[in-house]
């Protein structure tokens, strides 16, 4: 018995198991929670009521799709001024610093709210409104390094030989950059797409504060209904948020995206 | 007890890695103190035998045994064995020092006993002035010394080393060759060396084992091996070689290349098709003469070193290899002539590709995992297990494997003189045998076609 | 030559855009007024009023509370992680690829949905949420970054080490305390400084977890505090001192991936 369990631990690939138990208790049952909860009523009896209460109800539906706008919204925007960015630290003749990449990404790394808080203050303090302009304003703020990095990191490892071939077989700079770069730097721009998406669509709290109260978002929306009790509307508006999510990122599904780089910190 | 004489003993050990047969059936004894080789092309199981042995991994059946204990199950640090990695596993973390008396100070030695063995190790390797600098520093030579020494430093009954200088260029390889023989003789220890280099097998073994595809192929002194193969695939292997078809007329008569020749071999029987097998130093080449056996014109001709390597079409057509002092040049007329105890006859293993199938209806029957039209059988009943037997010759293989009735890659080639024969790893793993004026490389993905003409099919 | 100018001058805007509400909190730390945008004159009244705990008493705990959180969850985090990355390394490929796909669910997952399945998991099985659950969360998030982190180690070290020491006689055990945990030791630290910046960081995950028991931390601190209005003067040192140790962490965790990435 003792041999077999020795032998048991010795095999290098048992030492999988406790995390793959912690993972099945802390990432999947919860998952799975809910969907279990989205289906069910408070009785636990099956039930696709909690979906129809969302379809008949205006404020939740205007809420979602007011939600889903001001993402595109801050997408859009992160690509077009992050866009340029990146593409100017990825081009050697422009002889960026390295340092310059870890400034734009810093921001990341600090509190969400701090983050905003420091938004509403900057608006405090040139004396502007606050409203939809610092809602949007503070989505771009918060979520503007997750469009750089993934659109920098695949530009960067582009063979740089390609845009001399290009230019090589008479290509003119508009041509070079229309295609061969942006083809190229497709895989990045969905990667981005779809982190500075994700977040923003998913977000609560942070549209309250920058807003006084004024502009609600469905992240808030589902936090509300948890708060009040109402887990199951909630996990159902979860997994609708879910399923939004699961969609984008299939339209966009790459592999190797920045965040699994070999240290992937900064 | 007989048993004693044996280090180390393997016994019907096979190895599954889920449905793949990595080891079939391996039976090896090996003697104290013998230098022994397993010889073999990548993949062909020497280094899952070696790691068995040291524990790395467990036989799925079978026995293993050292010094005459029973060690099949037993985990590596518990054997008397001890290994040099192919890419010497050196501790990044630790220095040359450090690295050495490891096994030493887990044994909790004395750090006097300690010091006084990694020196004597580090001195045999000729390492001396080395102990304090970090392995990284080291090339390639050197950390493959620190690697023999960390091994031999804790006194193995065995020591398994795993093409140790695989990783090291060539001029290297030579000096590292004989100084292994040397601490070979020095130490007394077992040696199992694990190789896919032929040459370093022939200098350095007492005992080579030859291996393909997990089952061992012939065992034997180096002598043995290189002047009798027991098949094809050793021939080919070792040393330069002419395979050609034979068919022994009777004793000590032997008929190929279009020419009987006499030879020493006896006991094959009248008329029965053999392979030969000639080293290309043992065929006399001159002038057109009466003395030759058979006649031809030189196609090649290159210097290598010591002597000439010349390639040789006969009247018949078929291609032989000669190496000799002498040079002839390309498109010469020549002589050719070999001594009967130079040839050496070995019995065919197959004489044409035969499949378990079974008859569908009376013109189709299912083999290789696919229905095949035949020629309308009689006698046999629908259902029934047949044996199907194809020619080699009769197997056509395409480029275009959409074009195959069946699909499956290039395996192994052997050349016979006027045609190769391949060996067709299946789709459905089986192996299918090709002969084929065609050339094909190794790993060629092709198109298998039978026509129903071809296909014999036997009672079982 | 204007191309470059043109080019570099987009960058600086940028960043000055990215990094002005942050500048103007750390400029404003150090100055005493109770309204951010007022400059009463410099100071240090804020800092001293910070550490000497001339505040809320509140505040003092959810920062205690935030560091303890995060100092047992990235140490948890760090020996599951590192014990499960040898593990995953070593199974069998199709295994190994479905483990590496739950290890970057918590990754992929927005931080609401990770909240709100967690807060579904525990109130389902009647735990009552305080401390314990927040770690216990924590550590559901951090983990998947310190597998990340160590993963690439282990690629990178040679296979046979680990065989080399059991076949010097070394136990399993030793084999991995000598010759494994030297090798991904520095991937372990990278992860456990990501995993200890994730947690205090965290406010989605918090929020969903924390109960109602009156455990704050700093997050939901900050976030209550901004509820009501105001900004609690002490908040803009504080978001200094948070923003400095941040950068300094990232910096030399940077240097550390770069440091890897040459040798």
């Amino acid at each position: 018995m003792l041999n077999k369990l020795s032998q048991f631990f010795m095999r290098r690939r048992s030492w999988s198991i406790p995390y793959a138990i912690f993972l099945l208790v802390f990432v999947v049952v919860p998952l799975v929670l809910i969907v279990a909860y989205a289906f069910t009523d408070e009785e636990g009896a099956f039930t696709l009521g909690n979906f129809r209460k969302f379809m008949v109800h205006p404020e939740a539906v205007n809420t979602f799709i007011y939600s889903i706008g001001i993402a595109m919204i801050t997408t859009i925007l992160c690509l077009v001024l992050g866009y340029p960015a990146a593409y100017i630290m990825s081009q050697k003749q422009f002889k960026t610093s390295k340092t310059m990449v870890v400034l734009f990404i810093l921001p990341m790394w600090v509190n969400i709210l701090i983050r905003t808080l420091a938004t509403v203050a900057l608006f405090d303090f040139l004396k502007l409104p606050l409203g939809e302009g610092a809602l949007i304003f503070g989505m771009v703020y918060n979520f503007l390094p997750f469009m750089i990095y993934p659109i920098y990191n695949t530009l960067q490892k582009m063979d740089q030989s390609l845009i001399e071939a290009a230019q090589d077989l008479g290509a003119n700079p508009l041509k070079v950059f229309t295609k061969v770069v942006l083809p190229l730097s497709m895989p990045g721009i969905f990667s981005g797409i779809l982190m500075v998406f994700m977040p923003t669509v998913s977000t609560f709290a942070i549209a309250e504060l920058l807003t006084m109260n004024n502009i609600k978002l469905f992240g808030t929306t589902v936090q509300e209904n948890i708060y009040n009790g109402m887990w199951n509307y909630g996990a159902a508006l979860s997994l609708i948020m879910l399923l939004l999510i699961a969609i984008m990122s299939f339209f966009s599904n790459d592999e190797d995206n920045a965040q699994n780089e070999s240290g992937g910190v900064i | 007890m007989q048993q004693a004489n044996y280090i180390i003993e393997v016994q019907n050990v096979s190895k599954y890695f889920g449905e793949k047969v990595a080891l079939d059936n391996i039976n090896l004894k090996v003697k104290k103190g013998e230098f022994v080789t397993i010889l073999g092309p990548s993949g062909c199981g020497k280094t899952t035998l070696l790691r068995l042995i040291a524990g790395f991994q467990t036989a799925s059946e079978g026995e293993i045994r050292i010094s005459g204990q029973e060690i099949t199950q037993t985990p590596p640090h518990m054997r008397p064995v001890n290994t040099v990695f192919q890419k010497y596993a050196l501790f990044p973390h630790l220095n040359v020092y450090d690295n050495i008396a490891f096994g030493l100070k887990l044994k909790k030695l004395p750090a006097s006993v300690i010091e006084k063995k990694v020196k004597s190790a580090l001195k045999m390797v000729g390492m001396t002035d080395y102990e304090y600098r970090d392995v990284d520093s080291l090339s390639g030579g050197q950390q493959q010394r620190v690697a023999i020494a960390r091994a031999i430093v804790n006194n193995p009954e065995v020591l398994l080393l795993d093409e140790p200088l695989a990783a090291l260029d060539l001029k290297m390889r030579k000096d590292m060759q004989m100084e292994l023989k040397e601490l070979h003789k020095s130490l007394g220890v077992t040696f199992v060396y694990v190789t896919h280099d032929q040459e370093e097998a022939l200098t350095l073994s007492d005992t080579i084992v030859v291996m393909s595809e997990g089952k061992i192929q012939q065992i034997g002194t180096p002598i043995d091996i290189y002047n009798e193969p027991i098949n094809s695939f050793v021939a080919d292997f070792i040393g330069e070689s002419n395979i050609l078809n034979a068919t022994m007329l009777k004793d000590k008569l032997v008929s190929f290349a279009g020419h009987e020749f006499e030879c020493v071999d006896e006991g094959f029987g009248e008329n029965t098709p053999v392979d030969v097998v000639i080293r290309p130093e043992d065929i006399y080449i001159f002038e057109p003469s009466d003395a030759a056996q058979l006649r031809g014109k030189v196609t090649s001709c290159i210097f290598k070193g010591v002597h000439y390597e010349m390639l040789v079409q006969t009247e018949d057509g078929y291609e032989l290899m000669v190496q000799d002092y002498n040079c002839f040049e390309a498109g010469r007329e020549v002589g050719l002539l070999v001594k009967p105890f130079d040839i050496h006859v070995m019995k065919k293993e197959r004489t044409c590709n035969t499949f378990e199938g079974h008859l569908v209806d009376e013109t189709h029957v299912e083999f290789l995992g696919r229905e095949f039209e035949c020629l309308p059988v009689k006698d046999i009943e629908s259902g029934a297990t047949v044996q199907v037997e194809v020619d080699f010759n009769r197997v056509t293989l395409q480029d275009n494997e959409e074009d195959g009735m069946l699909t499956g890659d290039v395996n192994f080639i052997l050349y016979k003189g006027d045609h190769y024969h391949l060996t067709v790893r299946s789709d459905w793993d089986e192996d299918v045998y090709v002969d084929t004026n065609d050339v094909w490389d190794d790993g060629d993905r092709v198109g298998i076609t039978i026509a129903p003409e071809d296909i014999r099919v036997v009672m079982n | 030559m204007m191309k470059t100018i043109l080019a570099k001058g987009y960058l600086w805007l940028l960043l000055a855009l990215l990094y002005s509400p942050i500048l103007i909190i750390m400029i404003f730390s150090f100055t005493e007024a109770k309204v951010l945008g007022n400059w009463t004159g410099f100071s240090f009244n804020l800092y001293s009023s910070l550490f000497s705990g001339g505040m809320h008493h509140s505040l003092t705990n959810a920062i205690i509370n935030t560091f303890l959180i995060a100092l047992i969850a990235a140490t948890v985090s760090t020996v599951l992680g590192s014990i499960a990355a040898i593990g995953i390394y070593n199974l069998r490929s199709r295994q190994r690829a479905a483990m590496n796909f739950v290890n970057n669910i918590p990754i992929m997952n927005p931080d609401i949905i990770t909240g709100v399945s967690l807060f579904l998991l525990f109130v389902s099985f009647g735990i009552s949420q305080g401390f314990t659950t927040v770690v216990l969360a924590h550590i559901s998030f951090c983990t998947p970054y310190v597998v990340l982190s160590v993963m690439p180690r282990l690629k990178k070290m040679n296979p046979n080490i680990y065989e080399a020491a059991l076949d010097l006689g070394a136990t399993p055990f030793q084999a991995l305390r000598k010759v494994i945990l030297p090798e991904i030791l520095p991937g372990m630290i990278s992860g456990f400084i990501l995993a200890f910046t994730l947690s205090i960081d965290d406010f989605a995950v918090t929020i969903f977890t924390i109960g109602n028991e009156g455990l704050e931390t700093l997050s939901t601190y900050i976030y209550a505090d901004a509820r009501k209005g105001g900004l609690t003067p002490e908040l803009r040192p504080l978001s200094t001192i948070i923003f400095v140790t941040v950068l300094v962490l990232l910096i030399v965790i940077n240097r550390r991936a770069e440091k890897q990435k040459q040798e």
